[in-house]
């Protein structure tokens, strides 16, 4: 298959190729799905996000 | 020479320029979280896949592949399936979930504050000051190898050249507004890998006729003398997997592949990319391009790396190692070789990106790890920590420049990079991951337990690097200074456990250890504790 005679390195290219596909079958599948409320972030996340910055800062 | 002086120029203004607008856009919107939230999931994919590929990945593993063969395809089926598929979405959602609700800002306090242990955090800190310079280090010696092959200048310089130019990218905001120059890098990327597959494919006459002509030079009369050490060690050709328990074949599925393969999901600069992200939703939009832009990066890397043996055969007569003089030359002399001049500059530029982008994170990754980690979690000191960590990210910077310098008297036919990378994502996967799946999926497991999974995993890792497995073992020399041979099994009914990876010994044992440890203790974090941390999941 693909001019590869050792079955082991063309099962290897097809399942690179094959797991892409996955992924994007699995993104578009889930492609809006969040069990997350969006527009309202949590006090734990923001709080999350100061921090965050604040290490970065300081780096 | 001059173009690819003007070429980097601009390259570097843009960066600059994103860097600020990234800074600027997170400083004046108000609601720093919700202007989080606009970043596109494409931008957070190209950023994650920027930091996850380095020059590691493109010089060292695409010359492993000139080398070894396609047999490094299965390499790039685990980076997409283990790296991003189950990363993204095994480890990835309730990574994002219990890392805001512990309020971790980093992988060790992931682990720390969800076991409740200040040893969990200091001693995950210490692993990642100590060995992640050697994985900045393989990454650095990949851009070098290309500069140095590149533009004709000796190593030392090359190496002094590259390590100014990501200290001043980290200097100049490299830490800040990341995720939009991240993802230009990305982009540069991703065009250079795309020409590199379609030039390689193009010339060789198409994808069939390519391996064909791949698999026929391995029965080549003029190439057979080049290749007898190699077939002595059960290699078998470009387009077949080595002979099974061979020297080789060991070296290809257990360091190589597995090593990376796996321990990617341990990877402490990876695993806080998820924390970022802003919504599960984005994780599952970014699973696409991440995808994609893995198969382009290492796939196209290890079938142009192989395929390069045919290019370098027709021009030169000699294989693609014997014709770059190493292992880690191979696809910067193609590069040199065959490809256009101009391709040549925007690779340069590609590799310079592939390589900032990692570097900066696994700085940002060590320099934490000491100063937050290590020195204001673990020990508890107040005070000094932005010292200790500026200087800790500084020492780490130095002394990945040094681990590059020596890493080039190695010997050039050994994948120098790919073993380096390779021995730090297996210390990762020993040492983190049963602990990690633990954190996220496993709510009575004690904290007991963790840590002695994680130090069995640690231990037999290390022991397995300095004693057993002979490629490390014989070039850390303390086995020949201790007991007078590479490896402590040579010559020994045991011979052949000096061939195998130590991800294989270590990691196992990382998990055995835990998951006794979790039907033998029991679990003191309290019940509200628990609840925190599983909230939302």
């Amino acid at each position: 298959m693909l001019g590869i005679p050792d079955p082991a390195i063309w099962l290897g290219y097809l399942l690179a190729i094959l797991s892409v596909a996955a992924c994007i079958v699995y993104s578009v599948r889930y492609w809006n799905k969040s069990d997350d409320p969006l527009p309202d972030p949590s006090e734990k996340e923001k709080n999350w996000e100061k921090v965050e910055e604040k290490i970065n800062e300081m780096l | 020479m001059l173009g690819s002086i003007i070429a980097f120029l601009v390259y570097l203004f843009i960066l600059t320029y994103l860097g600020y607008l990234g800074y600027k856009h997170t400083k004046n919107t108000a609601d720093y979280l919700v202007g989080g939230r606009q970043i596109h999931p494409l931008i957070m994919a190209l950023s994650y896949g920027a930091t996850f590929i380095s020059t590691s990945a493109i010089i060292g593993f695409g010359g492993a592949a000139g080398t070894l063969g396609m047999g490094l395809l299965w390499l790039t089926f685990l980076n997409i399936f283990v790296g991003i598929f189950i990363a993204f979405v095994i480890f990835g959602k309730r990574t994002r979930k219990m890392g805001h609700n512990l309020d971790a800002h980093t992988f060790p306090e992931l682990l720390g504050n969800r076991f409740q242990s200040k040893f969990i955090q200091g001693f995950a800190g210490i692993i990642i000051f100590l060995f992640m310079p050697i994985y900045a280090a393989a990454v650095l010696k990949g851009g070098t190898d290309f500069i140095q092959s590149h533009f004709g200048i000796a190593y030392e310089i090359s190496l002094l050249f590259f390590a100014a130019v990501v200290a001043l990218y980290v200097w100049m905001g490299g830490l800040k507004g990341v995720m939009y120059t991240d993802a230009f890098q990305g982009i540069i990327m991703f065009g250079a890998m795309i020409f590199l597959l379609i030039f390689a494919y193009n010339k060789l006459g198409g994808v069939g006729t390519a391996h064909e002509q791949l698999g026929a030079l391995y029965q080549n009369a003029d190439v057979q003398p080049q290749i007898e050490k190699l077939v002595k060690g059960g290699f078998r050709g470009w387009t077949s997997m080595p002979a099974l328990g061979t020297p080789i074949w060991w070296s290809l599925v257990t360091t190589i592949v597995m090593g990376v393969g796996i321990g990617v999901l341990a990877q402490p600069q990876l695993v806080v990319r998820f924390m970022t992200v802003k919504s599960n939703r984005e994780l599952n939009r970014a699973v696409l391009s991440g995808g994609i832009f893995i198969i382009m990066m290492t796939g196209v890397a290890f079938v142009v790396g192989a395929l390069s043996n045919v290019f370098f055969f027709n021009e030169t007569g000699k294989i693609a190692i014997a014709a770059a003089g190493g292992n880690d030359k191979i696809i910067p002399a193609f590069i040199k070789t065959f490809v256009p001049g101009w391709f040549g500059i925007i690779f340069f530029l590609a590799l310079i990106a592939a390589a900032m982008s990692t570097l900066s994170s696994q700085f940002h990754a060590m320099g934490t790890a000491m100063g937050r980690d290590f020195y204001q979690k673990s020990l508890g000191k107040k005070g000094n920590t932005i010292l200790i960590t500026r200087t800790s990210m500084l020492l780490a910077i130095i002394l990945s420049v040094v681990l590059a310098f020596l890493a080039n008297k190695l010997d050039a036919s050994m994948q120098i990079i790919a073993t380096g990378t390779a021995l730090f994502f297996g210390l990762c996967a020993a040492s983190f991951l049963p602990a990690y799946l633990s954190a996220l999926y496993v709510r009575n497991i004690s904290t007991k337990a963790v840590v002695a999974g994680m130090i069995a995993g640690f231990s037999v890792g290390i022991f397995c690097i300095f004693f057993v497995h002979e490629k490390e073992a014989a070039s850390l020399q303390l086995c020949n200074l201790l007991f007078g041979k590479t490896s402590i099994v040579k010559d020994t009914g045991l011979a052949k456990l000096a061939l195998i990876d130590p991800i294989i010994f270590s990691f196992p044992a990382s998990v055995l250890v835990t998951t006794i440890g979790y039907f033998v203790s029991k679990n003191k974090n309290s019940e509200s504790h628990i609840n925190n941390c599983f909230n939302g999941i």
